[in-house]
């Protein structure tokens, strides 16, 4: 008896503390390792055997990307193409989950699958032709190529988790407005928004994030330096600076950081919008 | 719902038959007009370059020359006697199902470890912040982090060293041997938080009576895993599933970053050969030819997955 009490509780709960251990291991190891490798000194990053806190801590590596206006021209960059593409997708993406979670009409399964195809559709397939469009329009090397392609990953998304979450709200919300007189317009836009700011939070991180994350269209749709975003910042530095990898890894903290920090903020509301839009979405 | 409906109906019937009339033409045209922003945009940079992919692909020398000449299905043709077209697929199939396996089974792993009762509350909410950290980074800065953990004499190299697992620094990204696994391996802790996260809360919306009527049963915890667990969080994994494999499908950052194919094309996967083709060769309709294939790849997985939303 006194065996199977052990069995009982105290064992499965061991073994579900070593199964986090190992999963925390897994999962933050090297993240935690990019944090301290940035603040050793270029010599000191493959020393023998290694050490996981640097043993002269140093901020030179983030100092020297401050210093360089190229590199603090990539965060410029990010931070305008993520937030232009963020404010552009939210508007349209509200206009459009109204529409779709307060009406039926025509068409509406259609353009509900037509969204839903978008997100599977390979950016690569649609690469070949924009590069092709943007030289057309003579658009290549401008913000206004990033912002616009960028829509396409974004807006997908962030109608299914808008709409997911304004079919959460009684209908009885904007009724009142209606039955007042008052138009659906100000209903939307005096009613539904907001009351909805957790799924526009949750749906705005996550549209910052891809738009930050993209990595092909900036690659192949901009040239010049002054247009570089983040990501293709930290390839082009790979492969000039032959590895100066205290840089590297401090460029790495300083690229994810305003994710982790949206991240961290809002990660109440984000994965409340993550698990309803990809479960019922 | 019940006051409001009838409140309606009593406002519009109240009103003069001249307002009644444009009221419900404007009230049909609403909806479009809410929808029709994104649908424009959607159909701009969505329809329409898909059909000019496909017919760049029936071209010879589409965008470099001004005049290309149609080439009926010649660059399937050329594409499908490539040998290294080949190799990429299986290389791809490779990275994508092994991707979403693993994927699969450390989600649900640290789902069902973050779900139990057994750990403090405290513990479980910390972790589960922690446990989704990996999805928020971009790919070029994993494959960067990879890149110097698993450089020969990187951090990965000298424990398994000092734990007598190997005795000599492999080179993990530029060997033929080992590159494929390195970079499936960089994109498994890329990627299984969006399971985790799914899973998390599936396993939250399964009902407590189930298990209770099962343990009355005299079923284990292995049977109710497997009968109950498992079937009631089928349609989820099966969604996710079937995302993970169209996305993996596609990945090219985290290769372009790694491995950039090689070494000697050990690692070509799909999207890094239509890129190196168009961008680095000039073949644009080749390249078109091949990036409709990954496209009909995609959509006949997209088929099954949208399939499976509208039952759900």
């Amino acid at each position: 008896m006194a065996k199977r009490s052990f069995k009982n509780s105290a064992l499965p709960t061991i073994l579900t503390y070593l199964g986090l251990a190992i999963g925390l291991v897994f999962s933050t190891f090297p993240i935690v390792w990019m944090l301290f490798s940035s603040l050793k000194s270029n010599t000191e990053i493959f020393a023998l055997p290694p050490r996981l806190l640097p043993k002269d801590f140093t901020l030179a590596a983030y100092l020297t990307i401050f210093n360089d206006p190229v590199k603090v021209r990539f965060f410029i960059n990010s931070y305008f193409v993520a937030g232009v593409v963020t404010c552009l997708t939210l508007v349209i993406a509200i206009l459009t989950a109204y529409g779709f979670s307060r009406y039926s009409f025509r068409f509406k399964n259609t353009l509900n699958i037509f969204i839903i195809s978008t997100q599977t559709v390979p950016p690569i397939t649609l690469l070949i032709p924009y590069f092709g469009m943007v030289v057309a329009f003579r658009i290549f090397d401008t913000y206004l190529a990033l912002i616009l392609t960028y829509m396409v990953f974004t807006l997908p998304y962030a109608v299914l988790l808008m709409t997911g979450y304004l079919n959460t709200l009684p209908k009885e919300l904007d009724e009142a407005v209606l039955v007042d007189g008052g138009s659906s317009w100000t209903a939307l836009w005096r009613v539904i928004v907001p009351v909805s700011i957790p799924g526009i939070v949750a749906t705005a991180v996550y549209t910052f994030l891809l738009a930050w994350n993209e990595f092909l269209f900036a690659l192949t749709l901009t040239k010049s330096m002054d247009l570089r975003t983040v990501p293709i910042g930290i390839q082009l530095l790979m492969g000039q600076h032959a590895f100066e990898w205290n840089e590297m890894m401090a460029m790495s903290v300083l690229g994810s950081l305003p994710l982790l920090v949206l991240y961290l903020v809002a990660q109440r509301y984000f994965l409340a919008g993550m698990t309803a839009g990809s479960v019922k979405s | 719902m019940n006051h409001s409906a009838p409140a309606l109906v009593a406002a519009q019937v109240k009103a003069p038959g001249k307002r009644r009339l444009r009221y419900s033409t404007l009230r049909k045209l609403v909806p479009y007009f809410y929808v029709s922003p994104a649908t424009l945009l959607l159909v701009l940079l969505m329809l329409f370059p898909m059909v000019m992919v496909f017919k760049y692909s029936l071209m010879d020398g589409a965008i470099m020359k001004k005049d290309a000449a149609f080439a009926g299905v010649q660059n399937y043709l050329t594409i499908f006697e490539n040998p290294v077209f080949w190799q990429s697929v299986g290389q791809t199939m490779y990275f994508t199902i092994m991707s979403v396996v693993f994927h699969f089974i450390i989600g649900l792993a640290f789902a069902l470890l973050l779900n139990t009762n057994r750990v403090d509350p405290l513990i479980r909410s910390i972790l589960r912040v922690l446990f989704i950290l990996p999805w928020l980074f971009t790919a070029v800065i994993i494959a960067i982090i990879w890149r110097l953990l698993l450089d020969p004499n990187g951090v990965v190299n000298s424990v398994l060293m000092a734990l007598h697992i190997i005795n000599f620094k492999v080179e993990w990204f530029s060997s033929t041997r080992t590159a494929i696994h390195a970079l499936t391996f960089a994109n498994i802790w890329a990627g299984y938080p969006l399971y985790m996260v799914s899973l998390l809360a599936g396993l939250q919306g399964i009902s407590k009576e189930l298990y209770e009527a099962a343990g009355i049963d005299g079923a284990n915890e292995l049977e109710k895993f497997w009968y109950i667990t498992i079937p009631q969080l089928m349609p989820i994994i099966i969604s996710i599933a079937l995302l993970d494999f169209i996305w993996t499908m596609q990945v090219f950052p985290l290769v372009w970053m790694t491995t950039g194919g090689g070494p000697i094309y050990s690692t070509e996967v799909l999207s890094t050969f239509t890129y190196k083709l168009a961008f680095s060769q000039y073949e644009f309709s080749l390249a078109s030819a091949s990036a409709m294939i990954i496209l009909i790849i995609s959509m006949s997985v997209t088929y099954f997955y949208i399939k499976h939303q509208q039952r759900r």
